[in-house]
């Protein structure tokens, strides 16, 4: 094993306490529910509409360009790890991979992308 | 782990299922001690915060509960146990309740391969450094879970916010981790460690002027990611109530807080490990410091001071800074940190290929990016002190002051104010 039982275990134990500790808090804290307790906090007036809403898509954006540059950094791991062994291929490869991803950051900031109204 | 099982058990002359059933014991030990050693920290680190709050603020801060207020945070913990479990009636049951354990597995589970010492570290993963990265990812999870499950416009607008905002910073952070992987040629956290020396000029921190840019590109990326001012905008309480979490109370609201306050010390830790040398003791080396148990303890307490500085950091910039906004947020994010993020990686790349290791030059870059280090330090110092003279004050570093006398003393408020209210009261009353 190469130390994922650890891993495991502290998941578990992380997660058991956890639970027990909002458990405790069942059976020491008061329970008295009523309808304004439960409602929606919105400053004290009564909500409204709902919280269902659209939101900007702004964020979409967002997460296609994490998603973009997330995939890369999968591909640069591997690399940087092995560049002792590569050497100057895997360094020349490698500047090619990043020119094209900044080709894209760099088109995604001329489309706008990054403009935040 | 499993070299500690095994002189244990050749020691005790153990063998077949009886090894096992110590390897189990011993595994089970150390994951449910590195668990109260985070929840001790991430507890003490509440209170720092308090506290050092308090000195900025020129006032005092908790220091009632237990000596110089150090169990304030039990007392906390407690009274957040006793409080009510509420959960909206219009929230999303059962993702409501799940958010706040994503939140608290996700960081607790990062501990795992925190290189405390040279043997103080429960798994020394291969992949640590992706692992910690990965493992930590769960906390977005949890963020955008409580915010979207607890059906509520606060809520709704601080999850994405905190979405948007951790998964954008994770870019340059992943990147400016990345330069480290590369000059040390491993993702082993006691690899990384091992790589760098005891002296500052030894540390990755002062390799050369990019890895240095690249430790400040982690430091502002990590803070972005901890939610902490000046980039809190998902929990930014003048905007958003408390953003995602504002439909939390008791133990739930703990799991955030806790995992709020546990995240700082892990980014610190990281930091230690990436940038400034880890448990190394300067002048000794790695092999020394295995044969001596002495030499360990040193390493122990140089990594915890090293982390404990950085969290200082962390908690004094929450208190110095005004918060962002979120266009200029994502703006320094793509169009500042990530670019030079990649830079320094392929500057990094570069730099290995031109220069030998070991090499004058290499030396030269150490020696020159250390003193350089140093002098930015010590201007920095010298503008501190000057603008509290300048302001006709003195410096107060003790963190753990109990209060000035006269102003603080609550006996002296007592008699003082104490005479006062009751007269009016016989006034009010008579």
């Amino acid at each position: 094993m190469l130390g994922y039982e650890a891993v495991i275990l502290l998941l578990a134990i992380a997660g058991t306490i956890a639970v027990v500790f909002v458990g405790l808090s069942r059976f020491l804290g008061p329970r008295n529910l009523n309808e304004e307790k439960t409602t929606p906090y919105e400053c004290g007036v009564p909500p409204s509409g709902t919280a269902r809403e659209r939101f900007p898509v702004r964020y979409y954006i967002v997460a296609m360009l994490f998603i973009i540059f997330d995939i890369e950094v999968v591909f640069l791991y591997p690399w940087a790890r092995l560049f002792r062994e590569l050497g100057m291929v895997g360094f020349v490869e490698m500047i090619l991979f990043m020119l094209v991803l900044l080709v894209g950051l760099v088109y995604a900031w001329r489309k706008g992308a990054l403009e935040w109204e | 782990m499993e070299t500690l099982s095994n002189y244990i058990a050749d020691y005790l002359e153990l063998s077949g299922l009886a090894r096992e059933i110590l390897y189990a014991v011993l595994i089970v030990a150390v994951a449910a001690g590195v668990f109260m050693v985070a929840l001790t920290i991430s507890g003490l680190l509440t209170l720092a915060e308090r506290r050092v709050a308090g000195r900025i603020q020129s006032r005092v801060g908790p220091n009632r509960v237990g000596p110089l207020g150090l169990l304030q945070w039990l007392a906390d913990g407690l009274k957040l146990i006793m409080k009510e479990d509420l959960v909206p009636a219009a929230a999303d049951g059962p993702l409501f309740r799940l958010a706040p354990y994503l939140v608290i597995v996700g960081v607790f589970a990062a501990f795992v391969s925190v290189p405390f010492g040279q043997l103080l570290i429960a798994a020394d993963l291969n992949v640590g450094v992706i692992y910690l990265l990965a493992i930590t990812s769960l906390v977005t999870v949890g963020v955008l879970m409580s915010g979207w499950a607890s059906n509520n416009k606060w809520s709704l607008l601080g999850g994405i916010r905190a979405a948007a905002q951790i998964v954008s910073y994770e870019v340059p952070a992943v990147l400016a981790v990345l330069s480290v992987v590369l000059l040390s040629g491993t993702l082993s956290m006691q690899g990384i460690i091992a790589a760098q020396g005891g002296w500052p000029w030894h540390w990755y921190l002062f390799h050369n002027p990019f890895t240095f840019l690249a430790f400040f590109l982690y430091f502002t990326a990590a803070v972005a990611e901890g939610n902490r001012t000046p980039f809190d905008l998902p929990e930014a309480e003048s905007e958003l109530v408390s953003g995602y979490n504002t439909e939390y109370s008791g133990m739930r609201f703990a799991g955030f807080f806790l995992g709020e306050f546990a995240n700082i010390y892990l980014m610190s830790a990281i930091a230690t490990t990436l940038f400034f040398g880890g448990w190394q003791i300067p002048g000794v080396t790695p092999e020394q410091q295995a044969t001596s148990w002495g030499l360990q303890l040193v390493g122990l307490l140089i990594f915890v001071a090293k982390a404990s500085i950085g969290c200082f950091v962390v908690i004094w910039l929450r208190w110095t800074f005004p918060r962002l906004r979120v266009d200029q947020l994502m703006s320094v994010c793509y169009r500042y940190l990530v670019p030079l993020s990649l830079l320094c990686l392929a500057a990094n790349a570069v730099y290995m290929l031109l220069i030998p290791a070991g090499s004058m030059i290499d030396r030269i870059i150490h020696y020159g990016t250390a003193a350089f280090g140093g002098l930015v330090g010590l201007i920095f110092l010298w503008r501190v002190f000057h603008h509290i003279r300048s302001v006709g004050d003195r410096l107060d570093l003790n963190v753990l002051a109990r209060g000035q006398k006269g102003r603080f003393d609550p006996r002296i408020q007592a008699r003082r104010y104490g005479k006062f209210r009751k007269k009016r009261y016989s006034k009010e009353t008579g």
